[in-house]
């Protein structure tokens, strides 16, 4: 093979260069290597498109989420310099003049997304307020030699473009010089006075206020990982030329600001720290699904499975958004790649279009759904013939679907909002907190037959008035914030029932005073019988009032009104005829590649070999394994019986006796020692390959051994 | 832990039948043979009587029967570990009491076990096993009366155990203070038709047994029930790791392979070898293969949309990658990478890319500037494209957290797409989130059965053989580059190191005494010079030198004596 050497490890292949030029669309592969047909070509287009809307729609997101972070940010900056840009001479400045303002950004765990939000911040600060911003990783930073190495090339690095013509000096001199931050003042008070100077000319009018003496904004990206000395002493010689270098630092913390104490027990007086907090990831993840997935906005939709995979990988292994966006990308890759239909996945004008140009196969397909048969079934016989033969009833059909389905997400999202904020502040939540829990549940089956419905209706039996205005607030808010049209009547009576509210509480307050009244009157006779008598009656009176109270009445018109809403528009998208279109049904798929399990796949490939390999003579009922199994699996499961040290002997003698079994010699023939020869051979193959898995390794405790570096079962 | 008990029970059932199995052979080959059919009849005898007794067993109520058959368990290891600390006895007579869970003659048991499975017929190596089962009574009573550590009877120990290790589980099983006089009794009842002879050969045996046995019982009943106690799966599981782990010494067989003069196979016969082993299930192994292979245009779409692959599962995926090469990336950049050569970088495969690739002739200060600058050329040139292929991501040379750190940042550049594959248990444990992140992965399971045949040959630890083939091939190159006073030296050193090959505390030859030795042989004249030719040596690693703990310069050529000895019957051939 021309990829195997004793001599290297690398084999770089370019192909000629007139080869070279015909260069392959990325959509051929589309289609499993076929001949591009324009169906496939359509939806990849498609795919992509819609993969770039949701994209571009999940950046937006954040870039609107941090805005509120890295404006405070600036904010701070703004404040943190400002006796240094006034040169004031203040006792009091000349104090704090040790202290370095710090801003610590609390991001959270999710250290994946970290980097966006740092990229986004970098950015900002450059075009916003001064151009000298470093960033520094802990990696990157093992000594302070080398925060100052790396902070004088980037810083002298942003600057190049002001001062192109003494590039060449720069260089030069970063290679030869000896940083330090003596240098580093030098260096800035010749920029800052160069750019004052020629000020006028420059386009850097966004800092006007700053081109005095813009700040040095150093960016911690880690704080957790650098070394406690080394930062120390950073800080420390920092602030020593504060007076000389406006230096502002900015901590990502992803822990709690705790560990800036823990840190820098000595330094930390000597910084002034503003503690600023980002979104937590799961209020963005919140907003994130809101964004793209409980929208009509894209049709793409995840069914019940999926989405509980994908939220799982978020919520037990990384926190990470960027990670869950990634899971969204991959479904909707495989949606487009796996159902041929998935070309009507698109916006309902488009989809109208498509539908006209169906191909034969594609109105087959159709047919063939299993949502679509269904529905067929429950038809008259006449339209069962039509939709089965007329490829134009099909087609008007298909339109109708669609329109349906559209229609189904939009009531369907709206009542899950109402509904969401309706549960989501009932005690222990019984329908989840969060909004997709409770879209999980919607997906899954009809709500309204859980176990958890019904309680939660009881609760909402329950609400006091006040709760309950707040809610159809929300909800009519809800309601109303899309140009709704089908939906109109729930707006209405939505507002009824508010408006109904606001007039019981003027006639409450009305008949209060009524009640006080009556209950004067009650109180005129004194007899004693006649007393407990009239108490009695009253108490009687009351509670048959209670429940016919006005409000009570109206609460439980309330409920059973969204009860009806849920009952009619919460429905699972699997009763949808043509759900299939735009649900993504893949589950595993996405746990495949996402959240894949080699240790798994590796024991079951050694443990049981017919899962793989399909064959009678492999099949075995329980643990064992039959004696004809691949070498390997045979002296795995021979390695499983030993503890910690195996002795070579012992297992190859053993692995002989199991495969002279399986190979059927001839019984009166002795084995041959070529025989013998091969099976140890194989023997040494397999202990190999057990050691390149990183079953065992060799040992020097004993001659001939090998230690075992798993224990127990697997 | 619950089903760990169910499962060992389970085998243990399983190897009654295997030992009845190896009984019926016997008969059915010793027949003729009276003097080994006594033998023979009198394990089967045994075999019936306890045959008898666990049915009298399974008629007991379900709770006893897993109590006995964990017993049986333990009982068979403090059997087992009895004999081990008989084998080892054999030099310094100690006795071992309960260390070990598993050893060696469990491996023999699930082998046996394994070989018999229904249907096959076994009669080869039952053959050898009924030699060795007939055998028993002799070898034991040689190793219980003489206690010399023999190969022989040590390999046949682990045969014959098989009858009176069962005797004695069950002896442990039921009430162990007292049921060994009565076992015994019954069993000489049983044995009435046998011959006097064997029975006391066999008692004998069990009485020496019993001696050291009744120490280790007690303790093995006060475990047993302490471990009934533990219900608790997770401090089952804590508890076993702590004991296979403790820091008591392991107890394996002491057989070594040079014992069993089993000749060290290198690379070349090795492969010759194996060669000539066609393996099985050759369909279902293609079908297999051709399932992946259907997923080659997905990666392609994947790698493209900005995904890096990884494929993982048992088997070698070399082939599988090179198929993939050899169908998809012929139009386009690709580096190959072989993870698992020993000597490769993540420097080498940067320099591939920056020297092959971007033709750039610079050399880099470090690793970081040369990422950076490739980052920077790939951000600037978007018509560059690059796919690498890395066999084995999560070989030993790459899986530091630097090198993962670089390949990592390399593979999130748009335009270079990695397909990789990893092979190690615990690969996965390289990447930390952020790493996880760089890659992008999409893990695909591509179990593929092939023999990791070139992986594996670059493995110089491969425990039993290779050694020898090259550093004998270096030795020689090297040796024959040099001066004759060169050589002179190197022989001298050599010769030094085979004459004190017995020595165990051999450090090797003190820099002064071997210029003595250098100088009377006429082949150097200063201390300098002689410096200067150990350098030669020193540079292709054919000499190790030692500051010892008095400050003296040791020199030591770090190759075994084999291969010493080899070389220099070669060299006097030539000359």
């Amino acid at each position: 093979m021309a990829t195997s050497s004793v001599s290297k490890g690398c084999f770089v292949f370019k192909p000629d260069f007139k080869r070279k030029k015909v260069s392959f669309p990325i959509a051929d592969y589309f289609n499993e290597g076929e001949s591009l047909s324009e169906d496939s070509k359509l939806r990849f287009d498609t795919c992509q498109l819609l993969w770039q809307q949701m994209k571009s729609e999940a950046e937006e997101l954040q870039e609107e989420l941090n805005k509120n972070l890295f404006d405070s940010l600036i904010e701070f900056l703004e404040k943190s310099h400002l006796e240094f840009r006034k040169k004031s001479t203040k006792w009091n400045y000349q104090i704090k003049c040790r202290e370095i303002p710090t801003a610590a950004l609390v991001l959270g765990v999710n250290v994946t997304d970290h980097d966006l939000t740092f990229k986004g911040l970098t950015e900002m600060l450059r075009d916003t307020v001064t151009p000298y911003v470093v960033s520094l990783q802990a990696k990157e930073c093992p000594d302070v030699k080398h925060i100052l190495q790396k902070l004088a090339s980037q810083l002298m690095g942003c600057c190049i473009d002001m001062e192109s013509t003494e590039e060449e000096y720069v260089q030069s001199s970063q290679r030869k010089m000896h940083y330090s931050m003596a240098f580093l003042s030098t260096w800035y008070k010749s920029v800052t006075q160069k750019t004052s100077s020629e000020s006028v000319k420059k386009k850097i009018t966004s800092f006007s206020h700053w081109k005095e003496s813009p700040p040095i904004v150093i960016i911690l990206k880690d704080i957790e990982s650098f070394s406690t000395k080394v930062l120390q002493d950073f800080i420390i010689i920092s602030s020593q030329y504060l007076h000389e270098l406006p230096i502002v630092l900015v901590f990502g913390i992803a822990t709690s600001p705790i560990i800036i104490h823990r840190l820098l027990p000595q330094a930390v007086s000597s910084l002034c720290i503003e503690l600023l907090q980002s979104l937590s990831c799961k209020e963005h993840l919140a907003k994130l699904l809101d964004k793209l997935l409980l929208t009509t906005r894209f049709p793409f939709k995840l069914n019940e499975k999926a989405l509980q995979v994908l939220t799982n990988i978020f919520l037990y292994h990384d926190f990470s958004v960027q990670n869950f966006i990634k899971g969204l990308q991959l479904a909707i890759l495989e949606h487009f790649y796996s159902q041929p239909l998935s070309i009507l996945c698109c916006d309902l004008p488009e989809a109208k279009k498509r539908i006209h140009s169906l191909s034969e196969d594609q109105c087959e397909s159709i047919r063939r759904l299993p949502s679509f048969m269904r529905y067929v079934e429950k038809q008259t016989p006449e339209k069962q013939v039509a939709s089965l033969t007329d490829e134009r009833f099909l087609k008007e059909e298909t339109l109708r679907f669609l329109e349906d389905l559209h229609s189904y997400h939009e009531n369907f999202f709206l009542v899950l909002k109402c509904l969401h904020a309706f549960t989501s502040s009932l005690p222990k939540y019984p329908l989840g907190r969060q909004i997709r829990e409770l879209y999980c549940a919607c997906l899954e089956k009809n709500i309204w037959e859980s176990q958890e419905y019904e309680p939660a209706l009881q609760l909402l039996r329950m609400l006091a008035k006040d709760e309950l205005m707040a809610i159809l607030q929300k909800c009519l808010e809800v309601c109303k914030s899309p140009p709704g049209k089908q939906f109109g009547g729930t707006v209405e009576k939505l507002q009824e029932f508010l408006v109904q509210f606001q007039k019981l509480e003027e006639t409450e307050s009305n008949e209060e005073e009524n009640g006080s009244g009556s209950q004067q009157k009650g109180l005129q006779k004194t007899d004693l019988y006649h007393l407990q008598k009239s108490l009695l009656e009253m108490k009687e009176l009351r509670s048959s009032n209670k429940k016919q109270t006005k409000f009570e009445v109206q609460r439980d018109r309330v409920v059973d009104f969204i009860d009806n809403l849920v009952r009619k528009y919460l429905s699972p998208p699997d009763t949808q005829t043509l759900y299939e279109v735009v649900y993504f049904t893949g589950a595993h798929i996405l746990r495949e590649h996402l959240n894949a399990a080699p240790r798994i796949a590796l024991h079951t490939a050694l443990n049981n070999p017919y899962h793989y390999l399909k064959n009678q003579a492999l099949k075995s009922e329980d643990d064992s394994i039959p004696n004809v199994a691949p070498d390997i699996c045979i002296a795995y499961k021979l390695h499983l019986e030993c503890s910690r040290l195996i002795n070579l002997v012992d297992w190859s003698e053993a692995f002989a006796t199991v495969v002279t079994a399986a190979e059927e010699t001839d019984p009166n023939s002795t084995a041959s020692e070529e025989i013998k020869e091969i099976i140890h051979a194989r023997f040494i193959r397999a202990v190999s390959e057990l050691e390149l898995l990183g079953f065992i390794k060799p040992t020097k405790q004993k001659t001939d051994h090998v230690a075992r570096l798993t224990w127990g079962g697997c | 832990m619950n089903h760990l008990k169910v499962k060992e029970s389970k085998m243990l059932e399983v190897q009654f039948v295997g030992d009845d199995d190896v009984l019926n052979h016997i008969l059915d080959k010793e027949e003729g043979s009276k003097f080994r059919k006594d033998r023979t009849q009198l394990l089967v005898n045994v075999k019936k009587l306890m045959k008898k007794q666990e049915n009298e067993l399974n008629e007991g109520e379900q709770e006893d029967l897993k109590d006995e058959n964990y017993v049986d368990i333990l009982g068979g290891d403090t059997q087992e570990s009895l004999k081990n600390g008989r084998v080892a006895g054999s030099s310094s007579s100690k006795v071992y009491s309960f260390q070990t869970r598993k050893n060696p003659e469990k491996m023999a048991e699930l082998a046996h076990e394994l070989a018999k499975t229904p249907g096959k017929s076994t009669s080869l190596i039952s053959k050898e096993n009924a030699e060795k089962m007939a055998n028993t009574p002799q070898s034991s009573k040689k190793q219980s009366t003489s206690d010399k550590d023999q190969l022989k009877s040590d390999e046949k120990n682990e045969f014959l155990s098989t009858p009176y290790r069962l005797r004695k589980r069950l002896t442990v099983s039921t009430l162990p203070s007292d049921s060994e006089s009565e076992y015994s009794d019954s069993n000489s009842e049983d044995e009435k038709g046998v011959k006097q002879e064997e029975e006391e050969k066999i008692n004998e045996v069990m009485d020496q047994k019993r001696v050291v046995k009744h120490k280790s019982t007690s303790s093995s009943c006060k475990k047993v029930s302490a471990k009934k106690m533990k219900k608790d799966t997770t401090t089952d599981l804590v508890e076993e790791y702590f004991e296979a782990h403790s820091s008591s010494k392991v107890l394996t067989s002491d057989r070594t392979l040079q014992k069993l003069k089993k000749t060290k196979l290198d690379q070349q016969t090795l492969h010759n070898l194996l060669s000539k082993f066609s393996p099985s299930f050759s369909a279902e192994l293609k079908e297999l293969n051709e399932q992946h292979e259907q997923l080659f245009h997905k990666w392609m779409l994947q790698l493209h949309l900005g995904f890096n692959i990884v494929l993982y599962g048992l088997g070698s995926k070399k082939e599988l990658l090179e198929k993939f090469r050899a169908s998809m990336l012929q139009d386009s950049v690709h580096v190959v990478i072989n993870g698992f050569f020993p000597g490769i970088t993540v420097k080498s495969i940067l320099n591939c890319i920056t020297e092959e690739i971007l033709d750039h002739m610079g050399t880099f200060r470090s690793v970081i500037d040369q990422l950076d600058w490739i980052i920077n050329k790939f951000k600037d040139d978007s018509s560059l494209e690059l796919f690498l292929l890395i066999h084995n991501l999560d070989s030993q040379m790459l899986r530091g957290d630097k090198s993962q750190q670089i390949l990592g940042q390399l593979s999130s550049l748009p335009r270079i797409y990695l397909i990789a594959s990893i092979d190690h248990i615990n690969a996965p444990l390289m990447w930390d989130h952020s790493k996880q992140s760089l890659y992008n992965w999409l893990w695909y399971e591509t179990t593929t059965y092939r023999p990791y045949t070139e992986e594996t040959s670059y493995e110089n630890s491969l425990l039993v053989q290779q050694c020898g083939t090259i550093a004998l091939s270096s030795l020689t190159h090297v040796f024959r580059s040099l001066t004759p006073n060169a050589r002179g030296i190197f022989r001298l050193l050599i010769k030094y190191q085979l004459e004190n090959e017995d020595n165990p505390s051999y450090i090797g030859l003190s820099f002064q005494d071997f210029y003595q030795q250098c100088r009377e042989a006429f082949l150097v004249n200063s201390d300098l010079t002689l410096r200067a030719q150990l350098i030669e040596f020193r540079d292709h690693k054919l000499l190790r030198t030692k500051k010892g703990t008095d400050g003296v310069e040791y020199l030591l050529i770090p190759i075994d004596t084999g291969t010493l000895t080899d070389f220099l019957e070669k060299e006097e051939k030539e000359s």
